[in-house]
């Protein structure tokens, strides 16, 4: 196995790599947000009445709404006239029957990001959806699955070929009025991935879908639902990317999970949208809502993500742990450097008995970014013998950036054992000089610092993903020190 | 080998070191003893190029080459080691995959092949043995949790790992005991060569019962003040340093 170092000499020298533009047909809606736009998604994707009725009613509550402020970010206004809702591939028009018909072009762009989906399917067993700009393009290796029994398929055909799963479950764990980007999500949203794992099934691979803006001035809003029946298990990867451009752009997804009985979700992300420039022009907004429900007994949920890109990031995967015995998972590095903002964390919420939750963050602040972890753990009166084990960690490196820790504890039952650690260091000169003097540069020695203090983090994530992070990690703070 | 002329160093504005002169020939053992303060493990630290020393005035001149023009990852890989006084701690890298890299960027530098993981571990366990440390170690995150005892072992171990030409120790018998002295002494000697040389610092010279060095020079306020063999160590441990700055300095200073 080659080293990480090694992967990281070659990647040191460059900046955001997959800043590139690619030169396809799109069919784009012009700037705006009205009913009328909200109804054009729908009738662009032939969506039955009662989804239009859904979105509908999420875009009027939307319209109530007002932009939260309680986040530790600071940002222009966004203008919401401003931007365009849908843009697709124009060849979408006449959905690819396979990998065959799918756009060469968009074939090359996936492939310039490091996942030629044949080969990645062929080779890695992946199976993968990719959603580029608002439509799903091709979903790899669905044929397996479906002798297994399991749906993977973007939303939109889901909403086609299963509207009695989808219409169970949409919205069941954020409810469209939930906050205000859930709710313009849910009036507006294009395109997203849907998993369905039926009673009893351990998914024969790993499910993976990789995000990527490429259309100016577009949105993008994809909705993903994964619910897993009983005794059923999935790993679920997610990875994005966009181009860059000096205008930020809005990102606002909705990630729903919903675990019965026995049943596992591990849903794995590493987020490194376009971050901005050196003097912070540009840059995605990642403002985005993740929840899961564990609603069976002994069901666990296991969120893990490494964020690395994004202008600002704006997201608190949560767990709804209802079931008696159910688990909750948090495991985050969140890096920024430069101009970037970061207010992640979670929410863990303990109804059942004995339920247990997991709460580790990695917060990595270079440049004059900053970076806050927000987390929630909140104990009802019900649950009886709930536990979570918190533990937060912060790295500066240098002395322009800022860490920040906001924990939030409600406990409701006083048989709780809840318990929270927080720490905060400095990239130590001392650690370097002390790799250097044996020989390692020091580059190298501040990407082995950085990945030692995640690992309790990439360990959690499968394989591949790990050595991508570490990869990314490398790139991000790249010239923070020294 | 190592050549230090005039060496004028300060932290701060603050001189530490004001005129060291010190030839290390090859294959031989230099102890370098001296009371607190008197400026010995700033000397460790310039050698193997730490960030924040100030050099004043001098020149150090290693198998030719410009010692301090030199990043302290290129002196690595020339040969320049230091055993540290207070080797720290780098939570969640394994000494394993450290060493992998140090020893593969140390011959990469010197036109070697990288070691496979296969070799790496073969050569880790036969250096690791000697030193009454289990392979397990390599397993530990660098120093996490280590005793003081394990610490020191740790980096003669490394020392062994990374064979350089020129070994500084940096106190490495402070806080250690009798047996675990005896055990990195041991490692010590065991890597005496013909072409190696070493430069040990120490405040006592029990140490030096086990290392038995060629030359034994006693830094004084930052210069060295008296040069000799190994009695002048015995010297030092029945007279203690105030004889040094009662009577050696004054006579110097007299001509006498």
């Amino acid at each position: 196995m080659s080293s990480a170092v090694e992967q990281l000499e070659g990647l040191t020298a460059q900046e955001y790599k997959y800043g590139f533009v690619t030169d396809i047909d799109q069919e784009t809606l012009p700037p705006g947000l009205t009913e009328d736009t909200v109804r054009f998604i729908s009738a662009k994707k032939e969506e039955p009445e009662w989804l239009l009725d859904w979105r509908l009613k999420a875009f009027r509550h939307w319209q109530g709404m007002t932009e939260p402020t309680w986040p530790n970010v600071s940002y222009p206004k966004i203008d919401y006239q401003s931007i365009s809702y849908y843009a697709a591939p124009k060849s979408a028009d006449d959905k690819p029957k396979s990998l065959d018909e799918v756009d060469p072009e968009l074939l090359a762009t996936y492939e310039k990001l490091g996942i030629p989906l044949e080969e990645r399917a062929v080779l890695a067993g992946v199976a993968v959806d990719a959603v580029f700009d608002s439509v799903s393009v091709a979903t790899t290796f669905r044929e397996k699955l479906a002798d297994a029994g399991v749906i993977f398929m973007s939303i939109s055909e889901a909403v086609r070929e299963h509207p009695e799963l989808v219409r169970k479950y949409l919205g069941s764990v954020v409810p469209p009025s939930d906050n205000f980007f859930a709710a313009l999500n849910s009036a507006v949203f294009s395109d997203g991935s849907f998993v369905f794992i039926p009673k009893g099934v351990t998914c024969p691979m790993e499910l993976s879908t990789y995000f990527r803006i490429n259309a100016m001035n577009t949105g993008q809003f994809e909705r993903t639902l994964i619910v897993a029946e009983d005794d059923s298990h999935v790993s679920y990867l997610e990875g994005c990317t966009a181009p860059m451009r000096d205008e930020n752009q809005l990102h606002a997804a909705v990630v729903e999970l919903v675990a019965l009985e026995n049943a596992r979700i591990k849903y794995s992300t590493v987020q490194n949208w376009y971050p901005g420039d050196k003097d912070g022009n540009g840059g995605i907004y990642n403002f985005v809502t993740k929840r899961g429900a564990c609603r069976g007994k002994r069901s666990k949920i296991s969120w893990t993500q490494v964020e690395t890109g994004s202008a600002i990031t704006w997201k608190y995967p949560s767990c709804i742990l209802i079931g008696d015995g159910s688990v909750g998972e948090f495991y985050s590095v969140a890096v920024t450097n430069n101009h970037q903002q970061a207010d992640t964390g979670t929410k863990m919420i303990h109804i059942g008995k004995n339920t247990t939750s997991t709460i580790v963050s990695k917060g990595i602040s270079a440049g004059v970014s900053n970076n806050s972890y927000r987390g929630l753990v909140k104990i009802m009166p019900k649950a009886e013998g709930a536990r979570n084990f918190s533990q937060c960690d912060s790295m500066l490196m240098g002395d322009r950036c800022g860490a920040h820790t906001f924990p939030y504890l409600e406990v409701r039952n006083k048989t709780a054992q809840v318990e929270h650690e927080a720490t905060t260091s400095k990239i130590g000169e001392d650690q370097i000089f002390y790799l250097n003097q044996r020989g390692i540069e020091t580059e190298d020695a501040v990407s082995m610092i950085v990945n030692g203090f995640c690992k309790e983090v990439f360990r959690e994530l499968p394989m591949e993903f790990a050595v991508e992070a570490q990869k990314l990690l490398g790139v991000s703070l790249e010239g923070s020190v020294g | 080998m190592l050549q230090v002329r005039n060496l004028h160093v300060s932290i701060d504005g603050q001189k530490i070191l004001r005129g060291i002169d010190l030839d290390v020939q090859p294959g031989t053992v230099h102890a370098v003893m001296g009371p607190n303060g008197s400026g010995k493990s700033t000397l460790a630290s310039v050698l193997a190029g730490r960030d924040g020393y100030e050099i004043e005035e001098g020149s150090v001149t290693f198998n030719g080459q410009d010692l301090l023009d030199m990043d302290p990852e290129i002196r690595a890989r020339e040969g320049v080691f230091l055993a540290f006084q207070y080797p720290v701690e780098v939570p969640g890298v394994t000494t394993m995959y450290f060493m992998r890299e140090a020893i593969n960027a140390v011959r990469k530098h010197r036109g070697q092949a990288e070691l496979s993981a296969g070799e790496f571990l073969k050569l880790a366990r036969e250096k690791i043995n000697p030193l009454g440390m289990e392979a397990d170690m390599l397993k530990r995150a660098i120093n996490e949790g280590f005793s003081g005892g394990e610490k020191k072992r740790s980096e003669i171990f490394q020392m062994a790992m990374l064979e350089p030409k020129l070994a500084v120790l940096d106190e490495t018998d402070s806080g250690l005991d009798i047996d675990a002295l005896k055990i990195v002494a041991d490692g010590v000697n065991s890597l005496r060569g013909a072409d190696r040389s070493f430069v040990v610092i120490t405040h006592y010279q029990r140490l030096l019962n086990y290392i038995v060095p060629d030359y034994v020079h006693v830094l004084s306020d930052g210069r060295i003040e008296l040069s000799g063999d190994k009695n002048l160590a015995l010297q030092l441990e029945s007279r203690g340093y105030g004889w040094i700055n009662d009577e050696v300095v004054p006579q110097a200073a007299a001509g006498v």
